[in-house]
């Protein structure tokens, strides 16, 4: 029995931030202080609180220390574990409250979170099923094969309103539905975790923190459709996550939980893992089927949809980690507790991955229908360095830019679609006035068109004359023609190309272009970047009046672009200058400006 | 897995195991003084008993954790027991004999173990 345990997040956001160094450096420390029988460490999933990372909690007092640092073990482990006094300079300063420990629940990062998906990430260690089966674990898949048949499961996931998070939001209940009815010798079972988005990261984290929930869920969703394999398909770049879901199936295995007769019924599932290369394009369900069955990765016209003829020519169906996650909680909790959270026709939670110019960047999980204000502002902290907020960019290289004059829409599936953008998997990623709307446009195009799988025409040379046009545009030789003939383009790569991919590439093209099309103006008519991000149409140039004539900036010249006497003001000369911005940064008296 | 019951067998075992981990307050604390004095009288014994003794019971939500000096040196071990909202009853001079008392009576059977406090120890 122990009797504090300390908890350190072994993500990998944290991972990356060297927690496997502090977890190291404090067994040693809390062995060499003989305390290795009183206080027990656990490496954790995802906390979400990235940004302060790595973080660690101590119960029971639930100290919650950020930026841990392995030299400052020591001084933790012989103040706080030996002596029970935490180290109130290493806390995460919002929890420290006059003398007292504030819960972590207490934070603005936390209180306004609703944690479904989430719920044991930061909680339990994923590499233990004994803990996972503590937070009810397993239980609602026992309830399902004993209690409940096929038929009443699905009825069950679709009186609760969940939708597909994968993207889409197709509802989950019809499309287990369709896989139900269709009678087969063999069907499958899919989970798709090749999350490519830029800047989505919640897959991951729900595989790192609590992979049971998933494997559980599938187990469920075999049931309720007839199968009796699953696969799940992950991207090769989340070592962690891979070897966390090994640990995970191997132990549901020697605890019965996937094999032959689970719960002591008829009932038999098994999951295998498939390792994705890492192309995009495999996120799409009918390219990742393609994928599995050892083809190249390419998408196929639907119909047939995959619940008819999917994996192996099976009925298949394929969901996302996150829609996997809410799936046990919904049959323990009912289907009405989880109606009752969201909006009419979003239901339940969604999990965002807070990115890009925000103070408190990580993984949030809010009730749908909170407001982007909330998100942003509230849980996120706001915008650093007093700057502005420009625009949030939701759904990746799929979606959009909610700008800030939609800050209070409720976010839901529908409204993001009414203002131009789409749910997407649920990466956001925030701008500030210092970001140029149609260098974002052109990065997440240079994307597709890297990652356009090149079976369809439209999506393969579409995106790549899309492409060009945007990066006339930032090298300021657009016309305004051009801003029209882009917008044409984009309907018609949307309409005519294969898969998702290409349909919704030229998505941050569109809304780019409704929101912020003074940018484009700026760029095309007045060679101008506001944001002064677009090199080619920048300038460098010396105020007379403020330069000094101390020689800094034409020493510090890579190109040799500045000229002038000692004593005297400076010229730049702009068909040398590479825009690297050297001279601005050793400019001692503000005499250099970007145009 | 043959049956739920089987999974709630493990479920109740791995419980109490995790119990720690709960933000909200737990219903009953006990802090046992951790300064040089107090381990110096053989307050981490104490601390240990407590731990075993919680155990022992099953006893969930019952936090033991340390502070450090209290200020009554000649007293140590010392060790304040918390449960709801009732004023906090001192402990003076403990042992881990004592400690066990302490668990069955004042925690499980609500009835403070009146020799061992502080006022009893000061008349």
């Amino acid at each position: 029995m122990y009797r504090s345990h300390v908890l350190v997040c072994g993500g990998t956001g944290c991972t990356s931030n060297h927690s496997a160094e502090v977890i190291e450096a404090l067994e040693a420390e809390i062995a060499k202080n003989g305390l290795a029988e009183e206080v027990k460490v656990v490496r954790t999933g995802c906390f979400g609180l990235c940004a302060a990372g790595p973080i660690m909690i101590v119960y029971p007092e639930g100290a919650f220390y950020s930026r841990v640092n392995a030299d400052d073990i020591p001084e933790i482990v012989t103040e706080h574990l030996l002596k029970g006094r935490p180290v109130k300079r290493l806390l995460y300063q919002e929890t420290v409250e006059n003398d007292s420990i504030k819960s972590l629940n207490h934070t603005d990062f936390y209180r306004k979170q609703k944690r479904v998906a989430l719920r044991n990430c930061g909680v339990i260690n994923p590499e233990n099923i004994e803990e996972y089966i503590a937070r009810d674990g397993y239980e609602a898949l026992g309830k399902c094969l004993t209690e409940y048949t096929p038929e009443q499961v699905i009825d069950i996931i679709k009186r609760s309103g969940l939708r597909g998070r994968g993207g889409a939001g197709f509802p989950t209940g019809m499309k287990w539905s369709f896989a139900a009815a269709n009678q087969a010798d063999q069907k499958y079972v899919c989970c798709n975790a090749d999350e490519g988005d830029p800047g989505a990261f919640m897959d991951r984290s729900v595989l790192e923190g609590d992979p049971h929930c998933v494997l559980e869920a599938m187990a469920i969703a075999g049931y309720a459709i007839g199968a009796s394999q699953g696969y799940i398909y992950i991207r090769a770049e989340y070592p962690i996550a891979v070897e966390r879901l090994e640990i995970a199936i191997k132990q549901a295995r020697e605890y019965g939980l996937l094999g032959k007769n689970i719960f002591g019924t008829d009932f038999c599932f098994d999951i295998e893992i498939r390792l994705g290369a890492g192309a995009f394009v495999c996120g799409e369900e009918t390219a990742l089927m393609t994928s599995i069955e050892g083809h190249r990765g390419e998408p196929r016209p639907r119909p047939p949809f995959p619940a008819v003829k999917g994996l192996f020519g099976k009925p298949t169906i394929l969901n996302n980690v996150e829609t996997y996650a809410n799936i046990a909680q919904i049959i323990l909790n009912g289907p009405e507790w989880f109606a009752s959270m969201g909006t009419e026709k979003s239901k339940g939670t969604k999990v965002f991955a807070l990115g890009g110019k925000i103070h408190n960047t990580g993984l949030v999980e809010v009730p749908m229908g909170t407001t982007l204000r909330e998100i942003i502002e509230e849980i996120g902290g706001g915008v650093p360095n007093g700057k502005k907020f420009k625009a949030a960019q939701t759904g990746g290289p799929s979606g959009g830019c909610i700008s800030a004059e939609n800050l209070d829409v409720p976010i839901d599936y529908d409204n993001l679609i009414a203002i131009g953008t789409m749910m997407g998997s649920g990466g956001m990623i925030v701008m500030d006035e210092d970001n140029c709307m149609v260098d974002i446009a052109k990065f997440f195009l240079e994307f597709t068109v890297d990652e356009s799988c090149g079976k369809c025409t439209p999506c393969r040379i579409g995106t790549k004359r899309l492409y060009e046009m945007l990066e006339k545009i930032t090298n300021g030789e657009g016309t305004l023609e051009d801003l029209d003939r882009m917008e044409e383009l984009c309907y018609y790569i949307k309409n005519n190309s294969l898969c998702g991919l290409g349909q919704t590439a030229p998505n941050p093209v569109l809304s780019t272009l409704r929101y912020f099309r003074d940018e484009y103006i700026a760029h095309v008519v007045e060679k101008r970047c506001p944001a002064g991000v677009c090199k080619n149409l920048l300038r460098y140039e010396i105020l007379p009046e403020k330069c000094r004539g101390c020689t800094a900036c034409a020493r510090n010249c890579p190109v040799g672009a500045i000229s002038g006497k000692v004593r005297e003001a400076h010229v730049i000369d702009s068909a040398k200058c590479i825009k690297c911005g050297a001279c601005m940064e050793k400019c001692k008296f503000g005499a250099i400006v970007k145009k | 897995m043959k049956s739920l019951e089987e999974l709630r067998a493990i479920k109740a075992a791995a419980q109490s195991r995790l119990g720690i981990r709960n933000d909200d307050a737990a219903a009953v604390k006990v802090v046992v003084s951790m300064g040089t004095c107090g381990i110096a009288a053989g307050a981490r014994p104490v601390l240990n008993a407590f731990t075993e003794e919680i155990a022992k019971h099953n006893l969930q939500n019952v936090a033991v954790s340390q502070t450090g000096c209290t200020g009554h040196c000649p007293d140590e071990p010392v060790v304040d027991v918390y449960v709801g909202n009732a004023e906090k009853v001192t402990y003076v001079k403990m042992t881990p004999e004592k400690a066990a008392r302490v668990v069955a009576e004042h925690i499980v059977n609500g009835s403070v173990v009146t020799e061992y406090t502080a006022g009893a120890a000061t008349k």
